[in-house]
């Protein structure tokens, strides 16, 4: 058990199941992200010491907060975590800086004005001190809210969705503003969000969670681009995610030959399949790169896939590109994007018909089924 | 205009005030945050006296505080004198029917009161007490201050329950609606009227206090 940081493992089979495993290094931003229900805020209550579940146990830089096996569960009055809740939860009646002060018990009273009034400089709310909360915009009220979690200098900073309530505008602000303060910040911090932009953007790692359980932890690029199971990738929005067999292998030249429907696909062997194998694959819709119709373009020998356009979407200065590869109506489709310059220079309309490239080192196997 | 049944009157309503909120906020905070099996049998219970006659809540504080009952003949050994026909049976009777009127505008309030604001105060490092008294407390107080109000002037004006338990002795139980009642039965119906127009005042004020409350509450939860 290391003892630096956060570690915690949970598990209930109601009210909420949980099946989950955690930890969080001093320093790191861990993003739990995961559908609605999935037990992101459950998880979040327990650290916080508001809910006790049924098995577990949780420990912070080597003290013991929850050890269900010893019957042990401080309050989370004994447990120095801040917490920003979804919808900020500040005392309506009290002004900002009395909200951050009361947070601040620990601190000799004399000295606890101006550290409220640091504090509140620190989330740029210097001089809107004495506002009460329903004075305030909803961003001023999320930056009370973590002036408020930081003042008692937590061990652990848990993070409920706090840029769910605001508007996108003033959401992009707050998550520069966190990236930022993040650099004053030691603790271990947690941030649940279903935002998986959001996440990869300000996390350090992540940890997937469906139905309360642990599905995959690592690195936001890790969970991206080579989920442990086609459930992680349909859960991380990867729309191509298809199954196959392993048609050979070529060990010594690290590369294996993928078999899907018709057509076989080069892909780098990572010595977990075997020939014969059912498998799931995926390939990031980045690493879908289209043929130019004038002229040869990088990697276009490599995986050569045709097809027809069958949906063409723009979005801006994007397009997305649906090609079905085969003739047959539930012949497999591939989803990608070009820019939509791109997508008019090649004359791209629904029914034509297209080329694409699939990269191998971005074909990722993973076992089939869930 | 009889001063004395005007002063026990208020006695009476202050004391059953004083004593009955405190009570109230407890079981008023219980029942907005917690669930328990017969939960409802509770609240029916303490909502009893809104819909029953005074009278039968009377006839049934006679029944078992009077000095031929266990419970009666308790208190005559613990405090050398009889309940009944005293001003402390008044005081126990009045709790009794006063509860719906303390305890429902407080539960009301307390409901009111988003619980993730007291797990925001544990999470700040509020114990349990101090987030009664800075969080929860604040946030109740009109819902307090309508008990008070309510409880007041509803006291002042019980008459039934009054005239089962206490009779009418003078100085002892007589409250200012059995005077009321007592002069117009005498046929003395100025002393009515001016004790009438006094009780109509005070208790004016009071539910004025009350709605005065509601209003102001409205306006800060918007």
């Amino acid at each position: 058990m290391a003892s630096d940081g956060l570690e915690a493992r949970l598990a209930q089979p109601a009210p909420i199941p949980l099946d989950a495993e955690l930890g969080c290094r001093p320093g790191e931003l861990l993003a739990l992200v995961g559908p609605s229900g999935a037990g992101k805020t459950t998880i979040l209550r327990a650290i916080a010491g508001i809910i006790r579940p049924r098995e577990g146990f949780i420990a912070c830089n080597g003290e013991v907060w929850f050890d269900a096996a010893r019957n042990l569960s401080l309050p989370p009055q004994r447990r120095r975590v801040g917490l920003v809740f979804q919808d900020y939860a500040l005392f309506p009646h009290l002004s900002a800086r009395a909200n951050v002060t009361a947070a601040l018990g620990h601190v000799a009273r004399a000295k606890r004005d101006v550290r409220a009034r640091e504090l509140l400089e620190l989330v740029h709310l210097g001089g809107l001190g004495e506002r009460r909360p329903d004075q305030l915009s909803g961003g001023q009220r999320q930056r009370v809210a973590l002036a408020r979690a930081l003042a008692r200098e937590p061990a652990v900073l848990l993070l409920d969705e706090p840029f769910a309530a605001v508007d996108q505008v003033t959401r992009r602000k707050l998550q520069r503003e966190l990236a930022l303060l993040r650099r004053a910040i030691a603790a271990p911090t947690i941030l649940v969000t279903h935002d998986l932009a959001e996440a990869a953007a300000l996390a350090d790692r992540m940890s997937v969670l469906h139905h309360g359980k642990t599905l995959q932890h690592g690195t936001p690029d890790e969970i991206a681009n080579r989920p442990a199971t086609p459930l992680v990738a349909r859960l991380m929005d990867q729309p191509n995610v298809f199954a196959g067999t392993v048609a050979a292998r070529d060990a010594a030249a690290g590369l294996l030959t993928l078999r899907w429907g018709e057509t076989l696909l080069e892909a780098r062997d990572d010595g977990r399949f075997r020939p014969g194998d059912q498998v799931a694959w995926m390939i990031g819709a980045a690493a879908i790169v289209m043929h130019r119709r004038e002229r040869p373009s990088r990697g276009e020998r490599e995986n050569p896939v045709s097809g027809s356009i069958a949906e063409l979407l723009f979005f801006g200065d994007t397009a997305s590109v649906s090609l079905r590869v085969g003739e047959s109506a539930n012949a497999p489709v591939l989803t990608f994007s070009v820019s939509a310059h791109t997508a008019r220079r090649n004359a791209l309309t629904p029914g034509a018909a297209a080329t694409v490239s699939l990269l191998a080192d971005a074909i990722h196997l993973m076992p089939p089924g869930e | 205009m009889d001063w004395t049944a005007l002063r026990l009157s208020l006695a009476l309503a202050l004391w059953t005030t004083l004593v009955l909120l405190p009570l109230a906020v407890l079981v008023a905070r219980a029942l907005a945050w917690r669930r328990f099996p017969g939960k409802g049998f509770v609240e029916a219970l303490i909502a009893l006296p809104l819909v029953l006659p005074p009278t039968v809540v009377g006839y049934y504080l006679l029944a078992a505080a009077g000095r031929a009952a266990p419970l009666g003949q308790l208190y005559e050994a613990a405090f050398g004198g009889p309940l009944v026909f005293t001003f402390e049976g008044l005081v126990a009777a009045s709790l009794l029917v006063n509860l719906p009127f303390a305890v429902q505008p407080l539960q009301r309030a307390f409901e009111a009161v988003p619980e993730q604001l007291r797990e925001a105060a544990w999470c700040s490092g509020l114990s349990r007490a101090a987030t009664f008294a800075r969080i929860e407390m604040p946030l109740a107080w009109p819902g307090l201050a309508s008990a008070a109000a309510l409880t007041f002037a509803h006291t002042l004006g019980e008459f039934g329950v009054v005239l089962m338990v206490g009779g009418s002795i003078p100085g002892e139980t007589r409250t200012i609606s059995i005077a009321i009642y007592d002069r117009v039965q005498a046929f003395a119906m100025g002393d009515a009227a001016a004790m009438s127009a006094v009780l109509l005042a005070l208790s004016f004020v009071a539910v004025g206090v009350v709605y005065g409350l509601g209003q102001r509450a409205l306006v800060r939860r918007r």
